[in-house]
Formats: structure tokens, sequence, C-alpha cells
């Protein structure tokens, strides 16, 4: 960084040992963001909340929001958004999308794998019961061949960046992954704000996501189906992501639909019109498996359109994402992943999972009992969030409660390191100070996986939060992949 | 491309159909207040809600028809599906459904109305204030109409915003006559007074039907004049038969553009009041009843949504269509 850059605004900002996706860490300091950190210097203070302002303004009334309900009332409350980008290098954005397409492919294979031949299982890679005995694993899927052997169509992956510079994965998403109608947004929204800021910084293009995504979806069409008619099945206008769901029929130009739109006649899949029913051939649907088809899962199920399973089964309609993804982004799965990679593709994980040890297997036991203190134990089971133990932070009697779990039931445990999630700097009441961010990039997979540059960045608004879940507290950020 | 869906023809239907009635009840009480201002005019505030059958859930919750009371009924009183606010938020709630295919700008504008709208008090909708509101309430309706015939993409959504709007116009238009009906009730023998010919002269200003009543009629004004203009007269863009005469030519367009099987019974049930319209005589109608024959023309508009209900609204299948009407006209 220039001298000249060093006004008051930014000397004043300390990432406080924290690595920096603006500046780096102080002995490898950052220099591809050096001109974007000087035009922040420049616009002053004053000027980025005078923008911000405008800019949350504009959200609000644009209606980009999600529904936040109490016991009265829905509150439509718009996702705070920083005005300060995240920047990625050319080289760390080469390493996310290879790793990122790397891992699709893993997942891809492994779902083929478990719902036909169970090679992997035989294998003894990943245990039988871990995959056959969860609840996301659907035996109706078994022997069933999609197109092009996808499985997961959309997929994010949550990313995280520790003190020293590695990116890691913290979580996949392979069921029904949200956030990517943001990264659009969030885009154009910076373009009207700050065209000064942008200009002739050469960023990547995000604004064709929905063509991609209806490439993909057309791809894996029913054969003989020259013209697919794709649509989007949203639980409708109460739904929390109701805003991506409309994004995205939008920029797919594709009708979005409710259960209530669709019919099954005769194995086939209809939506209702002003002319009759009219065929549907690709369906995206941002609906979870029980709800899908209340004949074939959940018999209370309003949302989704009965019949629309066997549908499937006869391969008269596609679905995307497939049915039965969820036990590949499960938690203990996780684990596994590098695994599975090795296994599949004879490939070391390019994106390395959070080192994790699985409690099920001795080593991985024997070591988390011994370093309780330092690290962070979470359960396995489907409710995530509850019964982590933070180590570091925990009580000796806490870690003792957590010892005694562990003893009684290994196999429901993995234990990871304490990670601090790296920082960016924000626009926040005492000027820009550090808030620590996360990614998750989108990768679009049909008869290939294509990665959207960039991603959903995440902030922990709140001072010193690792959260950046928007219920609490969190916000997002304009993510700048540099050409 | 797809035809579009059946739940979409609904939703923009009825998006159209409630600002339209925004607008309208903006006009309406805007001519009320106008009466009422006026000495042997007051009291008059009961007369809107037995214009809109609301007599029993107002006095469920209030004491008297005040002014004060009447109009935040109508205004902020969320608790009334037929309010401003109601109503305006069943648009926007439509409008949202409708994302997908009505143009940014009109979701935008509708967000913003109904924003504006939510952050009115108490103070804002005080008597003394009701001529700006509804003015200010008005335009917002009007710039909803502007920006949809400017940025609207012409597909068989289209159609249905556009008969959505001009039967809501229809039917509004009968009830701003029957506000007349209302007030003249106890005074019969006036009819024709220099009193009574201010209050018609107001009822064409809130239809916005002055200036066109002046170039029909350059002089004089009886009540059948005013009442036949606002009826018949084709050329008036809010008269009842100039609403149904557009309303069954977009039909007639649709069906014919769209290929569509559906829709005879409701072209059916158009031509009958049409033709109803064309024949009948002012006078005769003044003579038997012009409130009774309002309300026959009412029945028919609301025979006329049924029927396109049935054709275009996909509601074929019994147990959904419940649950989607209450979802659009909630």
């Amino acid at each position: 960084m220039g001298d000249d850059s060093a006004t008051g605004l930014l000397a004043n900002y300390d990432p406080q040992g924290f690595f920096c996706e603006m500046l780096g860490m102080p002995d490898r300091p950052a220099t591809f963001t050096a001109a974007i950190w000087e035009r922040i210097g420049q616009l002053g203070l004053h000027e980025l909340r005078a923008r911000a302002r405008d800019a949350e303004l504009e959200l609000y009334n644009f209606g980009i929001t999600f529904t936040v309900y109490s016991q009265k009332d829905a509150i439509d409350r718009i996702l705070p958004f920083d005005v300060i980008p995240r920047v990625i290098s050319p080289e760390d954005w080469r390493t996310i999308e290879d790793g990122v397409s790397q891992r699709v492919a893993a997942i891809n294979l492994f779902l083929w794998d478990v719902y036909h031949d169970q090679r992997i299982l035989d294998d003894g890679v990943v245990p039988r019961d871990l995959v056959l005995g969860n609840k996301t694993y659907r035996p109706e899927m078994c022997g069933l061949d999609v197109p092009f052997g996808t499985y997961v169509h959309i997929n994010g992956t949550d990313l995280i960046r520790g003190d020293d510079g590695r990116i890691v994965v913290l979580e996949d998403n392979a069921r029904s992954p949200s956030g990517v109608s943001y990264v659009v947004e969030n885009r154009h929204l910076m373009q009207r704000a700050f065209p000064d800021l942008m200009a002739n910084i050469g960023i990547k293009p995000v604004s064709n996501y929905g063509q991609k995504l209806h490439e993909a979806l057309a791809e894996i069409a029913p054969a003989g189906v020259l013209d697919p008619q794709v649509v989007l099945l949203s639980p409708g206008t109460y739904n929390s992501a109701y805003f991506e769901h409309i994004f995205l029929a939008r920029e797919m130009g594709v009708p979005l639909v409710e259960g209530s739109d669709l019919v099954v006649e005769n194995d086939r899949v209809y939506m209702r019109t002003i002319a009759g029913l009219e065929p549907v051939h690709v369906v995206y649907r941002r609906i979870n498996d029980d709800f899908l088809d209340p004949l074939a899962f959940n018999p209370d199920s309003m949302l989704g359109a009965a019949g629309l399973f066997e549908a499937y089964r006869k391969g008269t309609v596609a679905l995307a994402n497939a049915v039965g993804t969820g036990v590949a982004d499960d938690k203990a799965v996780y684990a596994y992943i590098p695994r599975i990679i090795k296994y599949y593709l004879d490939q070391d994980a390019i994106l390395p999972n959070v080192e994790t040890k699985i409690c099920r297997e001795p080593e991985g036991l024997k070591y988390t009992l011994d370093h309780l203190d330092e690290l962070v134990v979470k359960p396995v089971g489907e409710s995530g969030g509850y019964g982590i133990t933070v180590g570091p932070r925990a009580s000796s009697k806490e870690i003792e409660a957590c010892r005694d779990l562990l003893l009684a039931d290994p196999a429901n445990y993995i234990s990871q390191p304490m990670i601090n999630l790296s920082v960016s700097p924000t626009l926040v009441d005492e000027g820009i100070g550090p808030r620590h961010v996360d990614l998750r990039p989108f990768a679009v997979t049909g008869k290939s996986t294509w990665v959207l540059p960039g991603g959903l960045s995440r902030v922990a608004l709140t001072k010193g939060s690792i959260i950046v879940n928007s219920s609490q507290g969190g916000g997002s950020k304009d993510t700048w992949v540099l050409e | 491309m797809s035809n579009l869906l059946a739940r979409y023809a609904e939703a923009t239907f009825w998006m159209a159909r409630y600002t339209e009635r925004a607008e309208n009840l903006a006009r309406i009480l805007d001519v009320n207040e106008t009466f009422s201002r006026d000495t042997r005019g007051g009291q008059n505030w009961r007369s809107v809600l037995q214009l809109y059958d609301d007599e029993a859930s107002f006095f469920a919750h209030n004491q008297e028809a005040t002014a004060a009371a009447v109009i935040r009924f109508y205004v902020l009183d969320l608790e009334n599906p037929g309010s401003i606010l109601s109503v305006v938020r069943a648009a926007r709630q439509n409008a949202r459904t409708l994302r997908p295919l009505i143009s940014t700008e009109m979701w935008i504008h509708l967000n913003m109305f109904y924003n504006r709208l939510r952050a009115l008090t108490e103070e804002d909708v005080s008597e003394h204030r009701l001529a700006r509101l509804c003015g200010f309430i008005k335009e917002g309706c009007q710039t909803h109409s502007g920006i949809t015939e400017g940025t609207f993409y012409r597909d068989a959504g289209w159609y249905f915003y556009q008969l959505g709007c001009n039967l809501e116009r229809a039917d509004q238009t009968t009830r701003l006559l029957d506000v007349k009906y209302h007030l003249l009730l106890p005074s019969v023998a006036e009819v024709g007074s220099p009193f009574d010919v201010s209050q018609w002269n107001a009822l064409l200003r809130s239809a916005s039907a002055y200036h066109a009543f002046r170039r029909v009629h350059p002089s004089g004004m009886t009540p059948a004049a005013v009442a036949g203009f606002l009826l018949f007269h084709q050329s008036f863009p809010r008269s009842v038969a100039g609403c149904i005469t557009a309303f069954d030519a977009m039909l007639d367009a649709l069906i014919a553009r769209y290929g569509l099987t559906g829709g005879g019974e409701v072209a059916a049930e158009v031509d009958r009041l049409r033709a109803a319209l064309s024949e009948d005589q002012i006078d005769d109608i003044i003579s038997r009843g012009l409130h009774e024959y309002i309300d026959g023309v009412q029945i028919k508009l609301v025979a006329i949504t049924e029927e396109l209900a049935q054709a275009f609204f996909g509601l074929e299948a019994a147990g959904a269509s419940s649950s989607a009407e209450a979802s659009t006209e909630a």
C-alpha cells in the first residue's frame, strides 16, 4: 500500500491480527486490492455513509427482503448490505473454482454410487449405517438414473479463511442452497451506487447466472423434448426466500409455480394455464424432499404436487436438485468428503475441510478426548447448532459433561479446531472496522459444472461475532473476483 | 412461450381491481366530504357505510358514524378488508405473487405506495386533511396505471389486467351514483333544487366527469342527464357502459389471440349486460328507482366475475380453488 492511500479513515483500520480479505497479513500484504482500497479512502466516510443510506433505501423499495415471522405479524426485512466489497484475487479464485468443481463432481459420483452399487460402502470408505441409516437417504431413489449422473445441479459451498490464509470448506449445501439472488442484486446495487469505485477495476461479471442456470436445467430435460418447459416450484409468497424464487424465475424467464399450479396425470406433469393444462419438463424445486409429493413423502404436505415423484421415476420430468441429495451434505458425511474425493477421483481435495476428527473412529475419539479444551465438538445429528461444545470457551464442568457424552455415543460426534474467520473492512458505527466474513460460491451443473465468479459474502456485523446468519445480525457484501 | 398460469391470471385481475378500488374509494370519501361540508348535508357519513354494506362490521367496533370514525374505518383500518390500506395491501400482495410477471417498476411503485400508506397516522387522516389525502391516494393509483400502461408486457396478463380494471371501474361508478341516491333519501322533494344541482355537480367532479359532461351538455344539469352520463355515455372512460364495452373488446381479443376454448359463458353474460345498457332509458330508470337499477347492474357484474373465474382461474380442481381465492382476495 502506498503512503498516500493512508488517509485518516483507512489508517485507523486495524484487522486486529486476523487475516484481512482487503489487506492480507502484515507480513504478506495483499497488493491486488491497492487501487480499490485507495479509492475507498478518497471517497471518505461521509460519502460512504450517504451512499450506504441510499443503497439501503433502494433495497427496501425494491423489496429485496426476507421475511421474519413474529407471533402477530410477518415483517419484511432487508438483508443489511455493506458497501465495502469483499475482493478475491485471480489466484484465490482459481483455487476456489477448481476446488468447488472437484467437490461437486465427487458428491455426484458419491450419490450415484450410494443409490446404485454402493461400492464405497462395500469398501468401507464411508460407514454403511452413516449413509443408509441417514434420515435424508431416500431408498426410493435406488436404481434411478438421472441425466449425466448429476444429482446436485445447484450447489453452495460454505468457505472460510483462517489466520494462515488457507481457504477451507466449512459446509456443503447440496439440497436447496439459497443466497444467489443477493450476489447478483448486490452487484447491481454497487454498479448504481459506486460506478466510480468499480471503473476500470476489471471485475468478473455475475449477471448471467439465470442464463447459465436455464441452460443447465434445459440440458437435463427428458430425452426427445426439444424446447423444454422449465418451471420454478416455490412454497409460495410466505416463504422467507420468496424474493429469491422471484429473482430466479425472472432471470430464467420461466413461470414461478406453486404446488397447486401443478397437476400430474398419467405420470406426466402439467401446469394449469388459462388455456388448460400444459406440459412441464423440468422443475427447479425450492421445496424440500419431504414436501415434494404427498403420495411419495410427507402425506400432509400441501406444498408439492401429488404424483410428481412417480413421474420423475418414469423419467417424464426432471427435478433439480435430485431427490435424496441431503445424504451428501450431512455433517458427518462432510468429514468423509476428502476421502470421497480421493476414492472416486484419485485426487487430493483442492479445498481442504476444516480438519475434522471423526469420533466414531478410535483415533479420532482419542485425539478429541485428549484435546477437549482446544476443540469444538459437534453432534452430527440433524439438529445443527445444538449441543456444540466450544472447548476454549467452556468451563471445566462443561468439558467433563462433553467427555461423558462422547464416551456414551462417540459415533454421534465430530470435533474441529477453533477457526478464526478472516475479516473484511466494513462500514460500521465507529468508521471502517474489521468484521468476520464467510463465502458461499454457487456451482451449477448440467452436463458440466460452472461456478458463478464470487459468491455470497456474508458478514457478521456485530463486533467480534463470527455468526454471519441473517437472522442473527448478519449482512452481505458484494464479492469481486478480479480478472 | 407457455400460456399464462391460471393463478397469475387471477392475481393480475385482482391486482387491477384492488388498485382501481382504492382510487374510487378515495373519490367517494372525497365527494362525501364535499357533501357533508354543507350544513344541510351533515351527518351523511353513514351513507358510505350503506353503500358498501358495511354497517354491521362498522358498528361492531364503533358507537357512532362520525366523520372521523368513518374516515378512519375506510382509510387506515386493517380490520376492515375494504379499507384503502387493506385494499392496497391486497393489491401489493397480488403484485408480490406476480413479481415474476410484472415489470420491476410496477412492483417498486406499489411497494412504496403501500409503505407510505402504512406510515399514515391518525392525524394524517383527519377530516380537514381528507381532500389532500384523497388526492395523494388517487395519484398513487393513477401512477400505478400509468406505469402499467408504459411497462407491462402485452401478453395475456395485460388482458386480465384490463378486464379487472374495467370491471371494477364499472362497479365503483355505480356506487358513486348510489351515494347520491342515499343522500337524497330524506329530501326527495328537493330534486332539481339549486342545492340538489350542486350535489350532482360535486358528484361529477369526483368522477372526473364534470368537464366531459359539460362538453356534452353545455348548459343545465338535471339528475337524469348526470346519471345517464355516468351510466351510459360510451366515450367517458368511467361510465358503466364505456367500461363494459372495453371489457367486452378485451375479452374477445384475449380469447381470439390465445385461442382459448373457455370464456363463452363470460362473453354471454357480458353481452346481456351490454344489451341492457344500450336499451335502458334513464328517465324510466329514475322513475322506477335508480338504486334498484344500480343493484341489478352490480349483481350482473358479480356474475361476470364468477364466470371469468370459472373459465380461466384454474378452478377445475375444487380443493385448490378455495385456497387460491382466499390468498388473492384476503
